[in-house]
């Protein structure tokens, strides 16, 4: 089937399967950034927004996004530099698996919230899991971007 | 030092931010087939019967694999030096299937509809056979897990499949029962530890393909790249020099990727169709299908006097290796190995005890390898002891710890598998490990506890901890340094980075060496074509060894320079110095851009390339002092972590920021395994976590404050001074929080994890259970 939507401020049309999700969809077209973790909308790693809104992009047909704004890690290149930059200054970001879905959770957590405290970015982020680092540094690392980098 | 010691950004932090195709499934070649396996519904059943011909129907099917089709040669899945210390008792594909989620068939197809639609179209029948799912009742079970007559070890492991044992241990200096029976006080108590999945968010993911010359291609996600390769040269049958196998970024691995999953069963579609296949595991994959750490009994004696001098420790433990013995004899001996020596001021020591087949997942390497299990039983002991004694824990620790310049007769009587290696401790800043420790939890006010509101107690508790670093005698590393026109030089290195920063601090390794910026140095890392060999990402190898190789081939280059730099300025080699930038003489002096560039395109044409090997000859010892606050409600069980602090000494950290992010997230998988995450079956042995759900990780909410501080330190030994510092940070939180929980309430929970309905129940019963 064809669907006609907005990914990364350009008009696209894509054929695509009836069963697929968005996750399947963007990574077929070359779009690797989001990731698949876990199959089951826990782990936060295939983060999109959907319409600027933080979404499992795994849990997401792709079906569904006809007619809809989809922004992944590959349209925010400049905010995915400041966040990483910011990551790699605290040596947070380990493996990276996650580290493109948390891009996309803090471009979103950015547009919603104002100067949140430690206790909202915690809750807003509480969807992107991370094996290796334990988060703390991933705080030190968020704090700092939201500090310096707007 | 410029370069080592400091914290400079993972060399490949942004571009992995940025999202740029970097790890297996981003690169693997497209179109490939797609693979998928046909997993047991039963934890242990006979194949009578496989009718594949209506999966072979199906449009866009390539091939259909069963135990018939495969070659019958027995391998392990563990990937270790060879010969591995782990019994060799698995096929790529077996006429019996030993869990819930083991392999009964494979297919591969054009598209992951055809590939789930062959599947479907599979008719098993299945000769569903009584499992054995208590490894308590596993030793001399009526059920015999393995009976195969091609199974074998590869040296006496203590083997007896018969008997469902896959490896046996023990080992004892002095007389234990003799001090026990002189002892004026004696404590035994019995522990439990369950299995603990790694949940790399990147599942295991493969990629197989033919390249012109008809060599068999592997893109993996693994820790161990020459262990794959010579393991899969084994199980297909083919020489090794026909198998490349690369590993490119690495979606964490914690020890997971140190077996072997997908890559025996692409290469083989691939051998049989000549095409390209890809196989990645869904998240149920990974929980039914790959490992989990080894489940362990462990039953402890303490023997003392009534000031608290431990004269003699015993520690007898029962192992559960599932249905394979990945690992098996090697996460057992450490369970003693990495634990007992750091209270070596006993008479007497003891250990030994068996690790038994079970139909369940297999167990396997997993960061801590048996010490954390050895370390949450030993620690919590010596806590009951303090606590039976009325002595400070502390106390009791600082009294029996090993020191400087100390040793253990266990280091050379136990090492991986084989004998250890004898040494004496040169670095151990436990002292000012457990002070500043001390002062950053506040231990002298909270301790042992204090109300926090209703319903609500705090409490504090301790543990040490001891890890290695590499495996002495067995583990080798190399690295190769090639230098390009205009200055910057290629660090060629087998150590593979799974996420932990390696090839940074590799490259600081080199830039510091030969004084040029670390920048200079463009890191490719892990491929058996391509880089020299390393035995790989485990035993908390990669500082230590594969740092001292590239320091070696940096030791090297420097040299080389100074030789063609005084060769090109006509002056003897001893007259000339390198400082990085530029060679001087007496009269003049030649950038390292110019001569790098005049060496390949002008003037003396030669490749400047050099190259060191590594073998590890001792082991020494990271240490940590821990201490865990936690939070208990008396009304529901529930144990809340306040803060835990870890001062760890992992001799001088090449990048600081990365050494403590590496204990920190030791930490996090640690109070994991403390208080959440536990792989749980039902009555016939069906998984029951096989989903990020119902196996549960600590996520954000769950971890609000880690404070990790690195204690000054230096091991001679080591590169600039390094120790290792992937394991350690795991180890003490299980004992750390036992301790907490029981200081704030007075229950002691010996079974991990440490829920809230075991708390409660042990809080209600009014006595430690």
């Amino acid at each position: 089937m064809t669907i006609v939507f907005t990914l990364n401020d350009r008009e696209v049309t894509w054929e695509i399967e009836p069963t697929e999700t968005l996750l399947q969809a963007l990574r077929r077209n070359g779009l690797v950034g989001a990731k698949e973790g876990c199959d089951t909308a826990s782990c936060g790693v295939c983060t999109v927004l959907l319409d600027n809104k933080p979404v499992p992009s795994c849990a997401v047909p792709a079906a569904r996004v006809d007619g809809h704004t989809v922004t992944t890690v590959e349209g925010v290149q400049d905010q995915a530099r400041r966040i990483g930059e910011a990551m790699a200054a605290e040596g947070a970001d380990q493996c990276g698996y996650c580290t493109p879905g948390l891009v996309m959770s803090l471009v979103a957590m950015e547009k919603e919230l104002d100067q949140p405290d430690d206790e909202q970015i915690r809750s807003y982020l509480a969807g992107n899991m991370c094996r290796c680092s334990g988060y703390t540094s991933q705080m030190r690392a968020v704090r700092k971007y939201l500090g310096g980098g707007r | 030092m410029n370069e080592v010691g400091k914290s400079l950004p993972k060399i490949d932090g942004v571009g992995l931010a940025l999202g740029r195709p970097a790890y297996t499934d981003d690169l693997a070649p497209r179109p490939a087939l797609v693979v998928r396996a046909l997993r047991s519904p039963h934890a242990f059943a006979r194949l009578k019967s496989i009718d594949t011909a209506a999966a072979e129907a199906i449009d866009g099917v390539a091939c259909v694999l069963t135990w018939r089709d495969v070659p019958r040669v027995a391998v392990t899945r563990a990937g270790q030096g060879h010969p591995e210390p782990s019994p060799r008792d698995r096929f790529i594909l077996d006429e019996y299937v030993r869990h819930v989620g083991d392999e009964v068939a494979v297919v591969a197809a054009d598209s992951e509809a055809a590939a789930v639609a062959a599947l479907a179209a599979l008719v098993v029948d299945y000769e569903v056979l009584e499992p054995v799912l208590d490894f308590e009742q596993a030793e001399d079970h009526a059920t015999v897990l393995h009976s195969e007559p091609e199974i074998h070890e590869n040296f006496p492991i203590g083997f007896e499949p018969t008997r469902n044992i896959a490896s046996a241990y023990a080992m004892h200096v002095g007389d234990v029962d003799k001090v026990v029976q002189d002892a004026e006080v004696v404590l035994r108590r019995t522990y439990y530890t369950q299995a603990q999945q790694h949940v790399a968010l990147e599942p295991m993911v493969c990629a197989t393909w033919l390249d012109l010359h008809g060599r068999l291609n592997v893109l993996t996600s693994t820790q161990t790249p020459w262990h794959v390769r010579r393991i899969m040269a084994r199980a297909l049958e083919m020489p090794v020099g026909e198998i490349r196998v690369n590993k490119p970024r690495i979606g964490g691995g914690f020890g997971g990727k140190q077996m072997i999953h997908g890559e025996l069963l692409c290469g083989l579609v691939t051998r049989r169709t000549g095409k390209a296949a890809r196989m990645v595991y869904s998240r149920r994959e990974v929980f039914a299908a790959t490992n989990t750490r080894h489940p362990m009994r462990m039953d402890i004696t303490l023997a003392a006097d009534r000031g608290g001098h431990l004269r003699a420790i015993d520690m007898q433990a029962l192992s559960d290796t599932g249905a394979y013995g990945e690992h098996a004899l090697t996460v057992f001996m450490v369970a003693g190995a990495k634990t007992l020596p750091l209270y070596n001021k006993v008479e007497a020591v003891r250990f030994g005890g068996k690790t038994v087949y079970t139909n369940r997942v297999p167990g396997g390497a997993f960061r801590g390898y048996g010490a954390i299990q050895g370390n949450y039983a030993l620690e919590s002991a010596l806590a009951e002891l303090a606590h039976e004694l009325d002595l400070d824990p502390v106390e009791l620790r600082r009294m029996n710890m090993i020191a400087e310049g100390e040793t253990s007769p266990i280091f050379a009587i136990m090492g991986e598998g084989t004998e250890g290696v004898a040494m004496t401790i040169d670095s151990c800043k436990l002292p000012a490990c457990i002070d500043r420790g001390m002062e950053l939890i506040g231990w002298g006010e909270k301790y042992p506890r204090r109300e926090a509101g209703p319903e609500k107690v705090r409490g504090v508790g301790m543990a040490l901890a001891m890890q290695g670093s590499g495996i002495p005698g067995i583990d080798m590393a190399a690295a190769t340094l090639k230098l390009n026109d205009f200055g910057s030089f290629n660090l060629l290195i087998g150590a593979t980075d799974l996420g932990t920063g390696s090839d940074t601090i590799l490259a600081q390794i080199a830039a510091e060496t030969l004084s040029v910026s670390t920048d200079l140095i463009k890191v490719y890392s892990s491929d058996t074509d391509r880089t020299p060999f390393d035995t790989g990402a485990y035993a908390s190898s990669t500082t230590y060894v594969s740092g001292h190789a590239v320091r070696t081939a940096a030791q090297k280059m420097r040299a080389a320079l100074l030789t063609e730099g005084a060769a090109m300025l006509g002056c003897a080699e001893k007259d000339a110095v390198f400082d990085g930038a530029e060679v001087r003489g007496p009269d003049g002096a030649i950038s390292l851009e110019d001569l790098s560039t005049r060496l390949l395109y002008s003037q003396n044409q030669k490749q400047l390339c050099t190259t060191g090997s590594h073998l590890c000859e001792k082991s020494p010892p990271p240490y940590l002092a821990a201490f865990a606050e936690v939070e208990v409600d008396l009304g529901t069980g529930k144990v809340d972590l306040i803060d835990f602090v870890a001062v760890v000494d992992c001799g001088q950290a090449i990048n600081p920021n990365l050494a403590r992010v590496q204990v920190e997230g030791g930490l996090a998988q640690g109070i994991g395994m403390a208080l959440t995450e536990e792989v749980r079956y039902g009555k016939r042995g069906t998984l029951l976590t096989g989903d990020m759900m119902t196996y549960r990780i600590p996520a954000r909410q769950d971890i609000p404050r880690l404070t990790v501080e690195l204690a000054a330190s230096h091991e001679p030994s080591g590169p600039f001074g390094a120790k290792s510092v992937g394991e350690i940070g795991i180890d003490t939180p299980p004992a750390a929080i036992a301790n907490a929980v029981f200081n704030a309430v007075g229950v002691r929970v010996r079974d991990l994890p440490l829920t809230a309905e075991k708390v409660l129940m042990a809080l209600r019963e009014g006595r430690a259970k």
